[in-house]
């Protein structure tokens, strides 16, 4: 069925929005089969991206670990600092395409909305990010790069005041100017078709990554983990894989202060079936499905709902989610700064946590490939904060 | 007979037009929200909305959030709302509508929802964020238990409105505007070109709602449409007062005057 996987996905939204999203979905349609839009995407996510990241052999923490042969594919040497600017490259030149002129932008950590903000500088756009009044104090330095990009940050006082409420007010302010705006969606959440696009806007990590290793080693890896907030760079780098049944693929939600303490972003875990955003996928509910608050240390991961395209690959088992804690993400965010001089996303951080546990218990002739989705300048001060020191 | 039905039938051989009227059940609590709707069938409401109170309602302004969120915090929940329901039809065959957003339905069973809804005594229901691709296999189950599932169209409709309104029943809610509700000061969309898109297409009564907020701008739009729906704006009364009694006298008088809008029709 159109814009499904599995019992997932589909269109739960305003009949205002149906025209939109029918014209978002021809105009990509036609755009991703376009050799010229191609070519466009492909010369800026090289000459203005950076692009090809490395996929980089991690040799000190495979020793250090003594496992597995751990490689981090470099998300974070993108220009802006994260793999979200691949998706953003690809909506706003299509975004252009369709002749809009007003984007809108929902951001957690703040990366999303970077991207976006500097995006829209290149391509002379008016810009407006909308971003939970939590996060907006969490991520100060984020704001402040945004507003010097030109774009105008709209703090959300509603809800949990996080990334969920950014995006119903993202898009609500779209329900209003749907005649003007193009709403671009920082992950691969939604309705229809933001789930497929962002993927496809993303895969460029996997495909990278695929023929990297293939170069490096000769063969495929047997792990590939990523970090799931929305899922678009573990959606990104999982899905040129799907089709090699050998590749394990694993996704670390965020567990906040633990499962038990109620305290966590992890999906699915306690999670159930329902709908948010437009989009039916596992979501964190109560028994009337009312959303419930989340938390995670990294505002990235901090939502409620995971992107449908996941929720499938949970439920038919081909891909395996676990989760990290706080504490274990920034265990893992001082242990990669210290033992390979990168300094990751605490995001990120979720990711490299797992793959730690993960490394010791298998063999050295195995792969690994985590996905370093960000660089982590942008939470020094929330971890000098937890470790007590005054910046 | 559908009690929305015999209600629009009943306005028509008159020569009427109807008022719709919103409340959020629970704001402030069951008991008021009862007692606002007897206050609002005695003013001259022909059918009242009972918002479903939710935590992330997409469709909706600033107002109705934060009447949810009052709703919510006063521990509001699905089989209270259908006690109130149950209450009200003890002695009122006043229409009473659902607006509810397709996940409260969803996670409390589509069956079990729609089958304490009917005996109940609900005659309709309003899902804000159920198109028409997502709607046919609620819809189909609201058809047997003869609750009547409320279209509604927008001014981005265009053809789609043809689809939306195929099999309708009850009244097609239209949509003045693009945006969320909440009540506004004017209606910048050409009514007189999207009803009469949408009456091409059926002939079940249209109605239009969001932001519409007072009997002035009623009588603009009436021209146009079969019924005119006030949410947000009724809201704006009820948070108004903290004494119950002068807020239920207030709201009294504003939903008149909204009807007296409404029933100046033209000769
Ligand atoms: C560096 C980084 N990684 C991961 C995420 C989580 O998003 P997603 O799961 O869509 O990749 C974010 C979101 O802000 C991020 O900034």
């Amino acid at each position: 069925m159109k814009g499904r996987f599995g019992k997932f996905g589909g269109q739960y939204v305003p009949e205002t929005l149906m025209n939109a999203l029918i014209e978002l979905e021809e105009e990509f349609e036609s755009a991703i089969k376009d050799e010229e839009f191609l070519e466009t995407y492909r010369y800026y996510l090289r000459e203005y991206s950076g692009r090809p990241t490395p996929l980089y052999y991690a040799e000190n923490l495979t020793q250090t670990l003594g496992g597995a042969k751990i490689y981090l594919k470099r998300e974070d040497l993108n220009h802006t600092g994260a793999h979200k600017i691949n998706n953003v490259l690809g909506q706003i030149l299509l975004a252009k395409r369709i002749g809009k002129k007003r984007i809108i932008a929902e951001t957690g950590a703040g990366q999303h909305g970077v991207a976006t903000a500097t995006g829209a500088a290149k391509f002379g756009m008016e810009c407006e990010v909308f971003m939970g009044e939590e996060d907006v104090q969490r991520q100060s330095l984020n704001v402040f790069k945004m507003k010097l990009l030109g774009a105008k940050v709209t703090p959300v006082k509603t809800g949990t005041k996080t990334l969920k409420d950014a995006v119903n007010e993202a898009i609500r302010n779209w329900v209003a100017n749907v005649d003007t705006t193009f709403y671009v969606m920082g992950s691969v959440v939604g309705p229809h078709p933001y789930p497929t696009m962002v993927r496809d806007f993303q895969r460029v990590i996997g495909d990278e990554a695929r023929s990297q290793i293939l170069e490096k080693e000769g063969r495929l890896p047997d792990y590939v983990m990523a970090c799931v907030g929305g899922g678009s760079n573990s959606m990104g780098i999982f899905y040129p894989f799907i089709e090699d049944k050998n590749v394990k693929l694993i996704g670390v939600e965020a567990g906040g202060l633990g499962i038990e303490s109620g305290k966590h972003a992890a999906t699915f875990y306690g999670g159930s079936t329902g709908v948010l955003h437009g989009m039916m996928t596992y979501i964190l509910q109560d028994e009337e499905g009312q959303i419930l608050p989340v938390y995670s240390i990294s505002a990235g991961l901090d939502y409620p709902g995971v992107g449908p395209e996941h929720a499938y690959l949970k439920e038919s088992g081909r891909a395996e989610y676990v989760y990290a804690t706080d504490q274990e993400a920034l265990d893992a965010f001082m242990a990669l700064s210290k033992i390979e001089g990168i300094i990751p996303a605490l995001e990120s951080a979720h990711a490299i946590a797992y793959a730690t546990k993960l490394a010791p218990t298998l063999g050295k002739d195995k792969i690994m490939i985590v996905n370093l989705s960000g660089r982590g300048d942008k939470d020094v001060g929330i971890v000098s904060k937890f470790m007590g020191v005054n910046l | 007979m559908n009690r929305i039905n015999e209600k629009f039938s009943h306005l028509k051989s008159n020569q009427q037009k109807a008022l719709i009227t919103f409340v959020t059940a629970g704001d402030p609590d069951a008991e008021t929200t009862v007692k606002i709707i007897d206050g609002m069938e005695e003013a001259g409401t022909d059918i009242v909305e009972i918002g479903i109170p939710y935590s992330d309602p997409l469709a909706d302004g600033p107002t109705i959030q934060s009447s949810s969120i009052r709703a919510l915090k006063n521990g509001i929940k699905i089989p209270i709302i259908m006690d109130m329901v149950k209450e009200i039809r003890k002695y009122s065959e006043i229409p009473l509508v659902f607006l509810v957003y397709y996940n409260s339905i969803f996670k409390y069973g589509m069956d079990e929802f729609l089958e304490e809804s009917k005996r109940s005594g609900i005659d309709g229901i309003i899902i804000p964020d159920l198109p028409m691709e997502e709607r046919n296999e609620i819809s189909e189950m609201m058809r047997k238990k003869d609750i009547i599932l409320i279209p509604l169209v927008a001014p981005t409709s265009r053809e789609r409105v043809r689809d939306i309104v195929k099999n309708a029943d009850g009244f097609v809610y239209c949509v003045s505007i693009n945006g969320v509700t909440g009540a506004r000061e004017k209606i910048g969309t050409d009514l007189k070109s999207y009803m009469d898109s949408v009456a091409s297409f059926t002939n079940i009564p249209r109605a239009i709602g969001f932001g519409i907020s007072n009997a002035a701008m009623i009588r603009e739009v009436k021209d146009y449409c079969d019924g005119v729906i006030v949410g947000s704006a009724i809201i704006n009364v009820i948070s108004k007062y903290d004494d119950n009694s002068e807020m239920l006298e207030n709201l009294k008088k504003f939903v008149s005057d909204l009807k007296s809008g409404l029933s100046e029709v033209k000769i």
